[in-house]
């Protein structure tokens, strides 16, 4: 029994394997439609494995329930990916802008449904508030040379404010026009049905988005000046800070639906198979592209020699905030994904020992290998519930602790042997660089050293 | 292509030329640390005994931390990394203590053996013998750690270490979570020694045990005045090691430039072995101390105290000895401070945002020396 599961298991891993070179495949085809339809197959693939006919189920709750799960841990994956293995930044913070997604986006679809559209204005208003001061504020300070850093911080700072005092006002101005369309709990009004909410989820993935990335713009602009190690440090002790103040949600910040240590119950189940295979596609193109553009060079290139990336005009501090941004960016989305998956939020799988998930999956993946981050992501959450399950028949409520005590073990072995984890930097399919024809130059009559194919 | 040891503040858009917008920064630390004093006054004004607690709550949490920090600091100013798994050696250590003096009554051998020798006299020898066992094995479990795990990775990029430091810690944390080696509950610590408390309210009076110190004195206790010794004596021989003895020289030389050691037959490896060793041993001495002090233990006790430990190194000055002891007691008075002015798990946050507070001021620490550039 236990033995056919682990065979399970890994013909599991191998078919996700084939599934996600696949679709990597099928997004590199040349054609508009093929890759469309190639999409939709991959798609619907699964989203048949998932329907039940009759009796027959092909992948089982469980296995939805870790999909969803994989798919929202590649996007944080990737995010760390960005900051950690294409930037270099050794950042131990993705685990707080996850959990800043998460529960931003909670917030929002949990008050929606309970009649109450302050979440969803407040949120909205202030990010998209908080983004035009931002911007604005950093096109003012470009004017101005040599801004010290924490200056410019506390402008910023002072300008989130703002925007978040105007935000939480227009909540309030804004709340008599949506109390009525959106009705009570027993007489529902017009926005209370089932499309306008896949909407709210919609918008408030994306805003959770944008909220975790403006805190990390905030946090970035101080903190990305350390150096490699003291940056993790200062990363983690924001995880750390964060993960406190969940627990204190409900004494020390003003929310009380969040529950403070109690954990939040009752938020809407609204991931589907569709929304998170949008979202993971989505995040892996937006990544892909920016990785391929000239943004993307000059980030890869921060990573190599600082010093080099410096003299060749590449503005260094601009290319680490930029990553840092758009890797929280997507931890914040993948947390919001998470939370409407799992319905519950405690701050116990936010906690920073958790955290350094991510960052052992983008290990074993390959630093700076996009296929290796989603691959590993599928992967280890295949492996470790298969493992966790064998390993449960046999010992009882002590496996997930094994499972601790093996994990570390093997990245230990990874760092000794192969440090630049499993795929090092290949890439498949979409992801790999477009091959450059190189204009051939005309061969010289006498030559005799041997053609080298590059 | 070593990199630079201290944080660099170079790369943010700062052109040093022109400030003129720098008072908008300074500023915003004038008002947080006014905020602080206010806060801080209005309370030693309002109820002077209870500050005075707090503080001395504080200081016994903040000369912890001191024993820990060195061991941070000593192995980051040698191979410039984050040692993660000192808190969990500290952790072993106090593990080791629980079952000497649970489970093998090591604290009672002076008696056992000479029943003839004052009881006060056995306690105190007793209780030394468990302590230098603890910290026994702490030397052995941090020097494999440091063959096993860093050693091959010594010329590997620093976050590689540092990855392997984190790989370390979380197989310590968890491997003792196990059922067969200290489970994964909180477990109530056996102390080899009774706690004396003292009140002060118009001279020191021994508290009666069983009952509670009259309302509004001071109260301290003999575990108090220990951790202090223990941690003072500590620093002066660390002091001593570093400054006056061979293998300080060659610690002192390792760290400068390692090339330049090796070149001056200094074997560097068992240096920074030795390093690892001196910091462990402290680890387990404090891990003891902790746990006598705190009196219930697990697996996951070293996360916290060795992070903020190494909070308080940076605080300090990293690389600094006394840094490390300045950092530590500053760090313990914040943490009481919050917990009694503010709320208890508040503490957390507290301390990790003193250090990137500290990280952006001043990134050298208060006595890190300036920084210079290393090729």
């Amino acid at each position: 029994m236990e033995l056919g599961f682990l065979i399970g298991s890994i013909v599991k891993i191998l078919a996700l394997l084939a599934y996600i070179y696949g679709i990597l495949w099928v997004m590199a085809q040349p054609s508009r439609w093929v890759k469309a339809g190639g999409l939709v197959v991959a798609f619907g693939i699964v989203q048949l494995g998932l329907t039940k006919f009759g009796n027959i189920q092909i992948l089982n709750s469980f296995d939805s329930g870790l999909l969803f799960q994989a798919s929202a841990m590649t996007m944080v994956a990737l995010g760390l990916n960005l900051i950690y293995g294409f930037n270099g930044q050794f950042s131990l913070g993705q685990w707080g802008f996850y959990g800043i997604g998460a529960y931003t986006a909670a917030d929002i679809t949990y008050r929606w449904v309970n009649g109450d559209a302050r979440g969803f204005v407040v949120v909205a208003v202030g990010t998209i508030l908080g983004a035009f001061i931002l911007a604005g504020i950093g096109k003012l300070l470009k004017k101005i040379r040599g801004v010290p850093v924490m200056s410019a911080f506390t402008l910023y700072l002072i300008g989130s404010i703002a925007a978040g005092f105007v935000a939480v006002m227009a909540g309030k101005l804004l709340f008599p026009v949506f109390q009525p369309l959106l009705g009570t709990n027993l007489e529902p009004g017009i926005l209370a049905t089932g499309i306008p909410l896949q909407v709210v989820f919609f918008l408030a993935v994306i805003l959770a988005g944008v909220f975790a990335a403006e805190i990390s713009f905030l946090l970035g602009i101080p903190v990305l000046t350390l150096g490699s190690d003291y940056f993790g440090i200062a990363t983690l002790g924001f995880t750390i800070v964060v993960n406190v103040l969940m627990v204190n949600s409900d004494t020390i910040l003003p929310f009380p639906e969040m529950k403070g240590g109690r954990g939040m119950v009752g938020i809407p189940k609204l991931t589907t198979w569709f929304w998170a295979f949008f979202f993971m596609i989505v995040v892996i193109v937006i990544m892909r592209n920016i990785l391929r553009s000239s943004t993307g060079r000059a980030i890869m290139s921060v990573r190599e020699d600082e010093t080099a990336a410096k003299a060749m005009g590449i503005d260094i501090a601009g290319s680490k905030l930029m990553s840092f941004v758009i890797g929280s960016l997507f931890a914040g989305m993948g947390g919001a994904i998470y939370a409407h998956f799992i319905g519950f939020l405690s701050p116990g799988s936010f906690d920073f020992l958790v955290g350094f998930n991510p960052l052992i999956i983008v290990v074993f993946g390959g630093l700076g290998s996009m296929t290796g981050t989603i691959a590993a992501s599928f992967g280890w959450l295949f492996f470790l519930e298969g493992l966790l399950r064998v390993l449960l028949g046999q010992m009882g409520t002590e496996a997930p602790t094994w499972r601790y005590v093996l994990y570390p073990l093997t990245l230990l072995l990874l760092m000794l042997i192969r440090p630049q984890g499993l795929l090092g930097t290949v890439e498949w399919g979409f992801l790999k660089a477009k091959e450059v024809l190189v204009r051939q130059k005309p061969k010289p009559a006498s030559t005799d050293t041997p053609a080298v194919q590059a | 292509m070593q990199q630079v040891s201290t944080p660099s503040q170079t790369s943010l858009p700062l052109v040093k030329t022109h400030t003129r917008l720098a008072w908008v920064g300074q500023l915003f630390f004038i008002v947080l640390g006014l905020a602080v004093v206010y806060i801080l006054g209005k309370n030693l004004i309002s109820n002077p005994t209870l500050f005075a607690n707090i503080f001395i709550s504080g200081l016994q949490l903040g000369f912890v931390y001191a024993m820990i920090a060195l061991g941070y600091t000593m192995v980051y100013g040698i191979v410039k990394l984050i040692n993660f798994a000192h808190g969990d050696v500290f952790m072993v250590g106090a593990f080791v203590s629980y079952f000497a003096v649970t489970r093998f009554n090591l604290h009672q051998w002076p008696l056992a053996v000479f029943p003839a020798i004052p009881p006060m006299v056995g306690v105190v020898i007793g209780s030394i013998s468990v302590i230098i066992l603890s910290m026994l094995i702490c030397i052995m479990l941090a020097v494999t750690i440091e063959r096993v795990a860093y050693k091959p990775l010594r010329d590997a990029p620093r976050i590689a270490a540092l990855i392997t430091a984190i790989g370390v810690s979380f197989f310590l944390e968890y491997f003792g979570a196990l059922n067969f080696v200290f489970s994964p509950r909180f477990i109530p610590y056996e102390r080899p020694f009774e706690v004396v408390a003292w009140y002060i309210k118009g001279g020191i009076h021994q508290v009666v045990p069983g009952t509670q110190p009259p309302d509004g004195s001071i109260t301290f206790s003999n575990i108090l005045l220990i951790i202090m010794l223990a941690s003072v004596l500590v620093q002066i021989f660390l002091q001593f090691l570093v400054k006056r003895t061979k293998i300080g020289v060659a610690m002192r030389a390792a760290s400068y430039d390692k090339q330049a050691a090796r070149l001056m037959g200094i074997d560097v490896d068992s240096v920074i072995s030795f390093t690892f060793a001196i910091g462990a041993a402290f680890a387990g001495l404090g891990g003891v101390l902790y746990a006598i002090a705190y009196s219930s233990i697990w697996s996951q006790l070293g996360i916290l105290p060795g992070l903020k430990a190494f909070v308080a190194a940076v605080l300090g000055g990293i690389g600094s000895i006394p840094g490390a002891f300045v950092g530590a007691l500053i760090m313990g008075q914040a943490e009481s401070m919050t917990m009694g002015y503010i709320s208890t798990p508040m503490r957390d946050a507290v301390a990790f945002t003193i250090l990137i507070i500290v990280l952006l001021i001043r990134p050298t620490g208060i006595f890190g020396e300036p920084e210079k550039e290393k090729a």
